[in-house]
């Protein structure tokens, strides 16, 4: 090839280099969620309550323990499941039972969520058990939630702050 | 018998992948076709990012509320210094992991993952890994709405495996739980990690002597220009701050870095851990699979090897080491093959200056030979197709089996020999074939800087121009040496240059009719020019 023609050949062949680059480093534009939607995430890392109260150990059962391991209470370390539930405008949209964590089930219980839903008004109901001795559920929240487009409402729960906790 | 139907894609692949290579041979060169130049070019890319980054790591303040300030006040404020560094550490990092991709996929297609290969091919694959890592950490640095949405989704993703007591997006739920920890973390990794791909680009060319580790100056700035161009004509810049109580408008997202993020959330984050895991193992077991067997190494035959290290330092794949002489003469040493690094070349074997058809033994045996094409037979080979050259203007081509199909030629005025690789013909046989009888003699192979064997080309070229030990002696008068490279599939281009080559003679002999070829004038003088790259 004749030099001019192959420099602007390469000319050409370099500017489609810069212009694929340049193209997919920020084209076509990707949305996460469509305008008219909202993201309602529900996330918490929690201990459930021990799954049963500690007790007296007998006289025969100190015995047969070595003497430095005589210690008079039985403390299981096992943690209750935590079970959740929430019901978005008056139908169940979420039920799930969290494990704990760890070999000896003795962690916390983690949940991780996320749902769009349209943007608007919601009626949110959120129940939480963390106590396997329990029956039915020992937190609840319910209320009406105005979700912006774009919105995002994480729902978490933190014992401190008096349970589950909208944010 | 019928072809294998992925091996039949492959093929499909290949021939549409060197059509465009061509094409770019038209515009650059052979020598200069960036396609050649990938691993280079790579190299070159990583440079730039890592001195762009020296500047960025000046200015960035790793702190929630920093990062986004510091990093956009370098595109409003210093648009002409820091924002120009900054875009061209962007682009050079997409062109970074864009060839890295492509340089994968040459090798693949031209079957390079396999024997001798196979060291490189591995230790090129977590380097993917690397690069996607420090890629994707970098573009959260900005923290800006792009960087939320990415680190959020890489938390997701992660988050799958059941291995993290407290899921890790619990650190993007809210403002609150980013902490300007998280930044000095994210700094870390984005510089330690390409670390990390450093000393595992020195692992992966560890098996390749002279690697190319920095492409042709001419290529090097056009490739620079080309991003600066790209950088100032459109500045990279950072979308709207991080909001984590808000989900992220419109994205521009590098698709590059960031495609399996939407891909997750269209499928699923277990169905981007299998393609991912399905892809690395793939990539992992790939030179396992059932491939050709491997032909047989060079070896040495001390008698003739007098330790003069040419075939030492012309192999492309260090595959040959200097060992004392086993005769223990003081500083004399003997060349010695390491079987699993020898790619069956031969370059070796047109390396080592016993190779010249000039010695009076009956039997030719050279220093280093391959087995299977010994230069004695060779030799052979050639005296018997001299004698059966037809007419006053007989030609000899020599060619490789990588390069054009020699099978093709025809012409009892002919006689051709296909090496390994081009890289094997002693020169001495070039004048061999001229004094023997030849009034032309054509050596032809892969393109140039395409040679399957990396270097047979450019040292056979240095050669047979006197460049490079052993080089070619002496210029019968009125002969003709022609180069001209020729890819496989590309025979219709060899046929005509061996017709242009039939009549330059023609002209070279009615011009000297009472010259004939014995006298040795000097070096060969090409009668139109040495090389052609196709």
């Amino acid at each position: 090839m004749a030099k001019p023609i192959s420099w602007i050949g390469q000319a050409l062949l370099y500017g489609l280099f810069a212009l694929i680059i340049g193209y997919f480093s920020g084209a076509p534009s990707y949305r996460h969620l469509p305008a008219d939607q909202a993201l309602i995430k529900l996330s918490f890392s929690h201990e459930g309550k021990l799954v049963s109260e500690c007790r007296q150990r007998t006289a025969e059962e100190l015995a047969k323990l070595a003497p430095n391991m005589r210690a008079p209470m039985d403390c299981p370390r096992g943690r209750s499941p935590v079970t959740v539930e929430i019901d978005l405008d008056g139908t169940p949209a979420y039920r799930h039972v969290a494990m704990p964590s760890g070999l000896s089930k003795d962690g916390a219980s983690t949940v991780y969520h996320r749902f769009p839903v349209h943007a608007g008004e919601h009626r949110l109901a959120i129940r939480l058990n963390d106590d396997a001795r329990a029956t039915g559920f020992n937190y609840r929240r319910e209320g009406l939630v105005d979700l912006k487009p774009g919105k995002v409402l994480v729902i978490d729960f933190n014992r401190e702050a008096g349970g589950i906790t909208l944010q | 018998m019928t072809m294998n139907p992925i091996r039949s894609m492959c093929n499909s692949a290949l021939s549409t992948y060197q059509s465009i290579e061509h094409v770019f041979d038209r515009a650059f060169g052979a020598a200069l076709n960036p396609w050649r130049h990938l691993g280079a070019l790579g190299f070159l890319f990583f440079w730039i990012i890592a001195i762009t980054g020296l500047y960025l790591y000046a200015v960035l303040d790793t702190s929630v509320d920093g990062a986004y300030r510091s990093i956009n006040w370098l595109s409003r404020e210093q648009w002409y210094a820091g924002g120009v560094l900054r875009s061209l550490h962007r682009y050079a990092a997409d062109a970074f992991l864009l060839v890295t991709l492509l340089h994968l996929l040459r090798e693949f297609l031209l079957g390079r993952y396999t024997g001798f290969r196979h060291f490189s091919w591995l230790t090129g694959v977590p380097l993917l890994w690397f690069i996607y890592i420090s890629g994707v950490v970098g573009i959260w640095l900005r923290w800006d709405q792009l960087a939320q949405f990415s680190a959020g989704a890489t938390a997701e993703w992660l988050d799958a495996l059941p291995v993290f007591a407290t899921p890790l997006i619990r650190n993007y739920l809210s403002a609150n739980a980013v902490s300007d920890r998280l930044f000095s973390l994210f700094v870390f990794v984005h510089i330690g990690v390409p670390l990390l791909l450093v000393f595992g680009l020195w692992f992966h060319i560890q098996r390749i002597s002279r690697a190319e580790v920095f492409p042709p100056p001419a290529l090097a700035a056009g490739s620079l220009l080309a991003l600066l161009a790209l950088s100032l004509a459109l500045p990279v810049a950072s979308q709207a701050a991080a909001d984590l109580s808000l989900v992220p408008g419109p994205l521009a997202l590098d698709w590059y870095y960031l495609f399996w993020q939407p891909l997750m959330y269209t499928t699923s984050a277990g169905a981007v851990w299998a393609f991912v895991t399905g892809a690395t193992l793939l990539l992992f077991v790939l030179p396992a699979l059932p491939h050709a067997a491997a032909s047989p190494v060079a070896e040495v035959h001390p008698d003739n090897c007098n330790g003069c290290r040419r075939c030492f330092e012309d192999c492309p794949y260090a595959a040959i080491v200097m060992v004392p002489h086993p005769a223990g003469i003081p500083g004399r040493q003997l060349a010695q093959v390491i079987p699993n690094l020898c790619a069956s070349c031969g370059i070796c074997a047109g390396s080592c200056p016993s190779s010249t058809p000039f010695r009076s033994a009956t039997e030719l045996v050279t220093g280093i030979d391959m087995p299977q094409m010994p230069i004695g037979g060779l030799r052979r080979d050639l005296e018997r197709g001299l004698a059966q050259l037809e007419g006053e203007n007989g030609i000899v081509v020599f060619g490789c089996d990588q390069g054009a199909n020699l099978a093709s030629l025809a012409g009892k005025d002919l006689a051709s020999f296909s090496l390994i690789c081009a890289g094997m013909l002693p020169p001495s046989f070039a004048e061999y074939a001229l004094r023997g009888g030849a009034a032309g003699v054509l050596v032809t192979g892969c393109r140039a800087g395409g040679c399957a064997f990396r270097l047979g080309n450019r040292w056979t070229e240095e050669r047979l121009a006197g460049m490079r030990e052993p080089h070619l002696r002496a210029n019968p008068a009125g002969k003709v040496l022609r180069i001209a490279w020729f890819d496989r599939g590309e025979e219709a281009e060899l046929a005509a240059e061996l017709d242009d080559l039939r009549q330059t003679l023609a002209a070279e002999r009615l011009r000297n009719t009472n010259q004939i070829a014995n006298s040795i004038a000097g070096p060969i003088t090409p009668s139109t020019r040495l090389t052609v790259h196709g």
